[in-house]
């Protein structure tokens, strides 16, 4: 990876001197988050409102370099609502749901996401990842729980039997501070992963990239749009995707022999993108060239330091399956780690963080690189296979089938030891491992919401009215469908299958983790028990 | 038309691609195209039928 400039500083911050320079033995900390990226971000949010206190570090001082990532998926948005920012990132958002693929300059193939009804997030929107990351910035200043720590730079890590001792540069000179756990978000070239010495596993893809981001009033309706083999960029791939502000993400193949210092010249750029937009007016917002890898650690987990997105694993751009998959390990790891911090479960369920998370990132990893071979072909053997699907795709639909110009993000449906198998047959789309579907619901006092904002970051069991509803274990917060939530639309008896007098019990990551058709407490109690890693 | 499915069959067309793409993985294009007609002969006997291979050379040939 090597992105290079045209570097706009869009939010800046300032350097205060913190307590913890000024004692004379290093102060421990339960977590420190290295990274204030989206992914760190959110990890500092989702420990901070479970009330873990929590020191945020980043080495700058400013966020905004660049758009970067743009495409925020769904359960990503779910996410970013129960940490409370998801409408704000709606509101300023642009929703979209078309995507089309051109062959030379004709249109081969298009898809709708055709998002399901009743949900409350979109299933993609378009945002500019510094405003994503204000948002995220802006919110940690309301919980009291999180200490952010602007210019302070990792540069040690020491590994202990129960604790992290790390040594961070400042502007006041290096300073030390001994941590149970150390959360490493910080990113593609993690300066956590390489003072542990890590190296990760996986592929390079030798095509280059320039992504450029223009400023540009146009009218063109808003949806993915990418061609192979354009007349405007002959031989090479492009996208055009829309962004607020009359921002545009361009994105241009370039081969593997491109000069990165000659495409990255401005003049050179614009004209590559004249071509492509003919006479319309526009201006640079930020380029930057890029090779893609597809790779990531062997372990995520190193004792007491474990790795979040890009700093654990890295895809190419076409399927938005980066920082998307980096928010959702955030969330997968906050919950884990409360239980942990607070005594609630063992060391063990920090495995499952790792074990869930490497399923993801395989499986996102998987789709990326397919992807990235059939948008790059490594060879000209490979390019003749490719070319032979797009030479078929108008007249055979199996063709059409096999067109990858990146296939989106979606939740995982993770595979994992915490969940309760199946005592009975299920349909509906809730399945277990996997984020619980949203539908719409009233509540007692006549309001109308939808089920995943009600369902906060604890274990909650929904219960399917059938008379009086059971008392739940300890540690269970009960929503009775029927009472305390009405299925207005019927959504949830058909998404959870749900029959009079089922319960589903929900992770505090709103994954579904256990269901039965009948309650039965000491059953319930147990799925808890291990949804905790008992 | 008239025998020949061109409606797409795999369950997961991105996971055919792939196994056709690693066949030829750092094959060079005269390798690939000797591998590609020994599949052609292999798929068509499996096939069997001389209406179907008929309409799939006639489609090949238009796609080019």
């Amino acid at each position: 990876m090597s992105p290079t400039n045209e570097r706009k500083i869009v939010f800046g911050y300032g350097y205060r001197r913190a307590a913890d320079q000024d004692t004379p033995a290093p102060v421990r900390r339960p977590v420190v988050v290295v990274g204030a990226g989206p992914v760190g971000l959110a990890a500092a949010i989702d420990l901070g409102q479970r009330g873990i206190p929590v020191v945020l570090i980043d080495d700058a001082d400013r966020i905004g370099e660049g758009s970067r990532g743009i495409c925020w998926s769904k359960r990503t948005l779910e996410i970013c609502d129960r940490l409370g920012i998801g409408e704000k990132l709606v509101a300023q958002g642009v929703t979209w749901k078309l995507g089309k693929v051109f062959l030379g300059d004709d249109l081969v193939f298009s898809f709708d996401l055709l998002p399901e009804d009743g949900h409350k997030m979109p299933a993609f929107i378009n945002l500019q990842q510094y405003y994503l990351e204000k948002a995220l910035v802006d919110r940690v200043g309301q919980v009291d729980a999180i200490d952010l720590r602007w210019k302070n730079k990792l540069a040690g890590v020491e590994q202990h039997n129960d604790h992290v001792q790390l040594t961070i540069e400042t502007p006041d000179g290096p300073y030390k501070m001994d941590v149970d756990w150390l959360i490493a978000a910080d990113g593609a070239r993690s300066t956590a992963r390489d003072l542990l010495g890590l190296t990760f596993s996986g592929v390079t893809f030798e095509d280059k990239f320039l992504i450029a981001d223009i400023k540009m009033a146009a009218d063109l309706p808003t949806e993915r749009r990418f061609w192979f083999d354009p007349s405007f960029h002959a031989g090479q791939s492009a996208l055009m995707h829309r962004q607020p502000d009359n921002v545009w993400r361009i994105d241009l193949q370039l081969g593997p022999d491109a000069d990165i210092a000659e495409e990255q010249k401005p003049e050179r750029v614009t004209a590559r993108l004249k071509k492509m937009l003919g006479e319309r007016e526009f201006s640079l917002e930020w380029i930057s060239i890029y090779r893609f890898n597809c790779r990531r650690l062997e372990r995520f987990v190193h004792g007491r330091v474990v790795f979040v997105g890009d700093a654990a694993h890295q895809v190419s751009p076409f399927g938005a399956r980066g920082a998307n998959s980096g928010i959702q390990d955030a969330e997968n790891l906050a919950w884990k780690l409360a239980a942990v911090i607070k005594g609630e479960a063992g060391l063990s369920l920090i495995d499952t963080y790792e074990r869930e998370r490497i399923q993801a990132a395989d499986e996102n990893i998987a789709h990326s690189t397919r992807s990235t071979d059939f948008i790059a072909p490594h060879t000209p053997a490979e390019r003749q296979l490719r070319n032979a699907v797009l030479a078929l795709a108008p007249k055979a639909e199996f063709a059409r089938r096999m067109i990858n110009s990146g296939r989106l993000s979606v939740a995982t449906v993770h595979d994992t030891p915490l969940s309760t198998p199946d005592e009975s047959v299920f349909a509906g789309s809730a399945r277990l491992g996997a984020p619980a579907p949203d539908a719409p619901v009233r509540g007692r006092d006549g309001r109308e919401s939808h089920l995943l904002e009600n369902i906060a970051g604890e274990f909650t069991l929904l219960y399917v009215k059938d008379g009086a509803a059971p008392q739940a274990p300890e540690g269970i917060r009960l929503i009775c469908i029927g009472e305390d939530l009405v299925d207005t639309t019927g959504a949830i008896a058909q998404r959870f299958d749900a029959t009079p007098g089922a319960a589903y019990l929900l992770r505090p990551d709103q994954h579904l983790c256990a269901r039965w058709r009948a309650y039965d407490h000491a059953k319930v109690k147990a799925a808890r028990e291990r949804a905790l890693g008992a | 038309m008239g025998k020949l499915v061109t409606a797409s069959r795999f369950p997961d067309p991105d996971a055919a691609y792939r196994a056709l793409v690693e066949a030829r993985r750092g094959s060079s294009v005269e390798a690939a195209a000797e591998l590609d007609t020994r599949l052609v002969l292999i798929l068509a006997n499996h096939i069997g039928d001389m209406d179907v291979l008929a309409e799939a050379i006639e489609l090949a040939k238009g796609a080019g």
